[in-house]
């Protein structure tokens, strides 16, 4: 892959930048770019010469900046991103006829389970949902980019270790694992006498809307 | 439909705190008779998309009915557990596999309980409830985080990444190649080709095409290759000719790229499906 950002001409060295034109690069790069940009990368714009804590300062005053738009600066796994605030996506949506596209529990609960207890083979998934796991619900998951193989468990059968990617943290706004909603402890679900959740049949009493 | 009617009949009943409880389990009172034993002939498809598996059907009816987890009733249980398999046998044997399998472990937890155990009295680990309990805990973790995973706003389904339009973007960057170290490239194969000359006189039927297909094959499984590697040291100056013409063309048609990251230096072919991979 060919660098997307090329180095500014030496007529535009760092003396004659100031603070708000460093912004304003900043953001036009931003807004270019296909996919978020990690500091390290930005900092190529300006020759390396300008720290990450400067920068990081600086994409903060960005991000404040841009705080009463329709689109918002966050700082996702992949470096920091433009995109557009929750509230925008029904508009958006009617733009185009095709909706997203919402898993179903298999899915998702697959996805949990490699997400948390990753890497993870699909036998050990089988394991914790008592069920086949059907190769169209890994199948899903690769085609978002949203999990991949990893290696092989060295046991007969060198079974595919699958794990969550890059892309994932980003699509789901996270910066790492760590973010990811915490377990709930097991003494709370012992505890639970009551079903927090709706009940099963309740939900698809009301079905894809 | 009468049994809905009776369903809808009893909910406010159910509400009302000064009702007695219709039964005991573990001394807790059941304050609602099950209703989720009868299910409408309809309503089984739903059912079987519904649940995820034993387990999760195991799930909704101990945290349906208060169940405590620790000490589940295996009889209560495997009583109403059966009663779904029941129904889903008569539609769908093939789901019904791991379901049955979960019956026949309910039911032998339940036969290991009621057999006398005087001795394994101290031992409290050896319930042979535990590893059920584990399981069906460890599940409805996972169940409860994928809810929860699903809560997060999602790319493209919660929101969008804003991108403003670039023209250069649309347009694939071409292989930036010098006409000189083509040239000269192509001189040393020439060169190379002609140490390697002999005379044997033989008419060969050379396409080009099937040269692509073939250099296409080489690429296959390599990021990529050096030019000159393309060229066997055995090729007649045909077969040369041939493979540079063949290399030119699949450039052409985009299936392949030459890249020289400096002057003079290597110079690579790549399979362009291979970068769409990286």
């Amino acid at each position: 892959m060919s660098d997307p950002l090329t180095p500014l001409n030496s007529i535009n060295t760092l003396d004659t930048l100031s603070p708000a034109k460093i912004k304003q690069i900043l953001e036009a790069v931003l807004l270019a770019a296909q996919d978020p940009l990690p500091v390290t990368e930005l900092r190529k714009l300006f020759d390396n010469e300008l720290s990450a804590t400067v920068l990081g300062k600086l994409l903060e005053e960005l991000r404040e900046e841009w705080t009463d738009s329709g689109i918002e600066l966050v700082s996702v796994a992949g470096g920091w991103r433009f995109q557009t605030k929750a509230g925008m996506q029904p508009y958006l949506d009617r733009l185009t006829p095709q909706k997203a596209p919402r898993y179903s529990r298999a899915v998702l609960e697959t996805l949990a389970i490699i997400a948390y207890r990753q890497p993870v083979t699909r036998g050990d998934i089988e394991e914790i949902r008592g069920v086949n796991v059907a190769g169209s619900v890994l199948k899903a998951l690769t085609a978002r980019g949203w999990i991949d193989t990893v290696g092989h468990r060295n046991v007969p059968g060198k079974p595919a270790l699958f794990a969550t990617t890059q892309t994932f943290l980003n699509d789901l706004n996270l910066r790492s694992l760590e973010e990811l909603p915490p377990l709930e402890e097991m003494k709370s679900l012992i505890e639970s006498n009551n079903p927090t959740e709706e009940l099963p049949f309740e939900e698809t009493a009301t079905p894809a809307s | 439909m009468k049994q809905s009617e009776q369903q809808e009949a009893m909910k406010p009943l159910i509400d009302s705190a000064d009702i007695h409880p219709v039964a005991r389990i573990c001394g807790e009172p059941l304050m609602e008779i099950p209703l989720d034993l009868y299910i409408p002939p309809d309503a089984l498809e739903v059912f079987l998309d519904t649940f995820q598996g034993p387990l999760d059907l195991l799930l909704y009816l101990i945290r349906k009915h208060n169940l405590e987890i620790l000490d589940i009733p295996m009889a209560e249980l495997t009583k109403q557990y059966m009663a779904y398999v029941t129904m889903m046998r008569a539609d769908q044997l093939e789901l019904a596999a791991e379901y049955l399998l979960m019956t026949a472990l309910l039911i032998e937890i339940k036969s290991r309980m009621l057999l006398p155990n005087p001795k394994a009295e101290i031992e409290e680990e050896h319930d042979p409830r535990a590893e059920l309990v584990r399981r069906l805990l460890e599940y409805e973790q996972m169940k409860n985080a994928a809810l929860r995973l699903n809560e997060l706003p999602q790319a493209e389904r919660d929101f969008t990444t804003a991108r403003i339009w670039i023209e250069h973007k649309t347009t694939e960057p071409l292989p930036t190649i010098n006409m000189d170290d083509l040239r000269h490239a192509w001189i040393t194969i020439l060169t190379r080709a002609k140490v390697n000359r002999h005379h044997q006189i033989k008419r060969e039927t050379l396409s080009v095409r099937a040269y692509m297909s073939q250099i296409l094959r080489d690429l296959r499984g390599h990021k990529q290759v050096e030019f000159y590697d393309l060229f066997s040291p055995a090729a007649t100056v045909a077969e040369v000719v041939i493979t540079f013409l063949a290399v030119l063309e699949l450039a052409k048609e985009l299936l392949v790229e030459i890249t020289q990251t400096e002057t003079f230096g290597m110079i690579y072919v790549r399979p362009t499906d291979a970068t769409q991979f990286n």
